[in-house]
């Protein structure tokens, strides 16, 4: 960067300079979209079953108007997978969004107070991190499941199980940053003209230490994605007839060998959503890391097809 | 490193002490307890559920349960298993060697592709193959695992992947066939479950040797291997490896939950007969018993591993004082 630019113009630029992140936020943005407009988007009910058509076997992609076929009781597999977007995005974003608002809060408390608040705090979180995350929502999750029935693991509690497991490693993050971060002298000073701490935390460390929030809050998404929909996949998460990706795939496993594409598009969806969510945390973590130059991000001829960026030779290469 | 040993295995006792009693906690909550699966008898009157309780001591104080249940734990019982109708330590052990099998190979397959796939991109970064083998990472992270179980059984067990005039089938389910269960049996159905856990790590891992080692072939001392006169391999493994292994060991104990998880998922998945396919089944029930025991074990086996992690830390490299 030769000119002086304002920092969030800086961030943008160094951010448009990765062409893959660019690309999956085009990407999910359309899936967003998608989510959001699903009933305008398509005139299909995505539980009603195509009683027209559907002779008990899933119907083959193309046939009788469904673009995608059905699954094995003969509902639209394209509405379904569409509705099913909604689920898993809005899981995701309520799951990461409780995450890292407990593990912001967290974490900001045991950095700054440090003692036995500190100490507390971080035994909570060896504890939470020494327990296998999915045995553990499985267990919760069947609880929940057993206390009423199966039909109150809904979006929110799904949200909330997810979202009450998975703060401690945001909590580590915020921590190690405000222990640094308190360190300085604007804290020392902002101390002596007479700062309260939650003005201290809210207004002078919080904005420092946001950059490395944000990138773990993208990987996050991705994260429970994936967690959700395995959740779902086993039977312990959203539950049918709500179509979640996950649980399209736990019907489709025994049909596998008259309905494959049951099997491929849900599992297609989850890694496209779950790869385009990673390069824009990728391209983030690149855009605020201050050491990083995209100007020197060298590439081979070869791998510019593929990425698209600029080839230089690196320094780093031993000789 | 005794001294060094005992200390961490005394601050590792109150962390598994503290796990057990919040893992009791929660599943204590359940609706019916550890009676659970005696309250689906519809039999069952009240007067039969108030002895059931007072028998198992379910009417006295939770802390003194836990207690009750610890005291059993450390003379090596579990209790029993209602789902296994067996007592919860004979039907762990029962499933353990196949659990150790699948998750040892996966182990050494995620370790030795992995780590020999991020030394093998660091030795030539920004060409080709460092794109190729970074790229590939990326995606391996963004697959769901139980996806790629379902697409690995639809490509070789469903129909049969064909190629060069060979038609390439692998089972997909169970440890061995029930007609012909010989050794080379038992390997073919070893192969899918190994590879679809390896995945979890395999992509992790390699990114992680590959920075590891990028940071380590830039330093002085690789020059000076090099103007010693050594050969290539020495400098990279003896001179590169060794030191950039260090971070990478770390990281292979921090994935050791979600290798666990995504054991539970695999032997789902592969109808593998192992301990989370044993969680799996005990979870629809609600055994009580067995699910304390395995998530205890669980914990525990984490607490170890990062100790372990501490331990190879400083085996590896001198200069971290064990202090």
């Amino acid at each position: 960067m030769s000119a002086v630019v304002a920092p969030t113009r800086h961030l943008l630029q160094r951010f448009l300079s990765h062409r893959l992140a660019v690309l999956s936020v085009v990407l999910l943005f359309c899936i967003v979209s998608i989510a959001i407009f699903a009933p305008w988007l398509t005139k299909i009910d995505p539980n009603a079953i195509d009683q027209l058509h559907w002779n008990g076997y899933p119907l083959a992609p193309g046939v009788a108007g469904h673009l995608l076929g059905t699954d094995e009781s003969g509902r639209d597999l394209l509405a379904r997978l569409m509705y099913g977007a909604r689920v898993s995005l809005t899981v995701a974003l309520g799951a990461v969004a409780m995450q890292i608002v407990i593990g912001t809060a967290l974490g900001a408390v045991a950095g700054y107070y440090g003692g036995w608040v500190d100490y507390v705090i971080m035994r909570s979180v060896d504890v939470v991190l020494s327990i296998p995350l999915l045995p553990l929502l499985l267990v919760l999750t069947a609880i929940v499941a057993d206390t009423s029935n199966k039909a109150a693991l809904s979006f929110g509690t799904i949200i909330l199980i997810i979202g009450l497991l998975s703060w401690p490693s945001v909590t580590r993050l915020v921590r190690a940053d405000f222990l640094s971060l308190r360190e300085k002298e604007y804290i020392e000073a902002a101390r002596a003209i007479g700062c309260s701490d939650a003005r201290i935390i809210i207004r002078h460390l919080l904005p420092n230490a946001i950059a490395p929030i944000i990138v773990q809050a993208t990987l996050a998404v991705a994260d429970v994605i994936i967690t959700e929909s395995t959740l779902s996949f086993l039977g312990f998460g959203i539950q049918p007839p709500t179509a979640s990706w996950g649980n399209m795939l736990a019907n489709a496993e025994a049909n596998m060998p008259i309905a494959p594409w049951a099997a491929i598009f849900p599992g297609l969806c989850i890694f496209v959503t779950v790869l385009a969510v990673s390069y824009v945390g990728d391209g983030l973590r690149d855009a605020f890391d201050p050491h990083f130059n995209p100007e020197n991000r060298p590439q081979s001829r070869g791998a510019r097809a593929a990425f698209g960026r600029k080839v230089e030779p690196s320094a780093e290469v031993p000789t | 490193m005794i001294t060094f040993l005992l200390r961490r295995v005394l601050q590792a006792i109150p962390l598994v002490l503290l796990i057990s009693m919040v893992i009791f906690g929660i599943l204590e909550k359940a609706p019916g307890g550890p009676l659970a699966p005696y309250l689906q008898n519809p039999h069952l009157t009240q007067a039969d559920v108030d002895r059931l309780k007072h028998n198992f001591g379910l009417d006295q104080p939770v802390p003194v349960q836990y207690a009750h249940w610890l005291g059993h734990v450390l003379q090596g019982d579990f209790g029993y298993s209602t789902s296994n109708s067996m007592p919860v330590g004979a039907a762990i052990l029962d499933r353990l060697p196949a659990t150790l099998e699948l998750m040892g190979c996966s182990f050494a397959l995620s370790l030795v592709l992995g780590v020999g796939a991020g030394v093998f991109a660091a030795m030539r970064p920004y060409t080709r193959w460092d794109y190729l083998i970074t790229t590939l990472a990326f995606y391996g992270q963004a697959m769901p695992v139980f996806w790629l179980g379902l697409m690995l059984q639809l490509a070789f067990a469903v129909h049969g992947l064909e190629g060069f005039g060979y038609i390439i089938r692998l089972p997909s389910a169970g440890r061995c066939s029930t007609d012909a269960c010989d050794v080379a049996d038992q390997a073919l159905h070893l192969i899918l479950p190994t590879i679809v856990l390896a995945f979890v790590n395999l992509a992790t891992w390699s990114r992680f040797t590959r920075a590891s080692m990028l940071d380590v072939l830039a330093l002085d001392y690789m020059r000076t291997a090099a103007a010693k006169g050594l050969s290539p391999w020495t400098i990279v493994i003896k001179h590169g490896l060794r030191n950039a292994l260090t971070p990478v060991v770390t990281i292979i104990a921090l994935t050791m939950p979600s290798m666990i998880g995504g054991a539970v998922v695999t032997e789902t998945i592969f109808s593998w007969p192992g301990m989370g396919r044993l969680f799996y089944t005990a979870l629809g029930q609600f055994d009580f018993a067995l699910l304390m025991a395995y998530l205890t074990l669980l914990a525990i086996l984490v607490v170890v591993s990062n100790m372990v992690a501490d331990v190879m830390y400083a085996v590896l490299d001198p200069r971290v004082r064990l202090s």
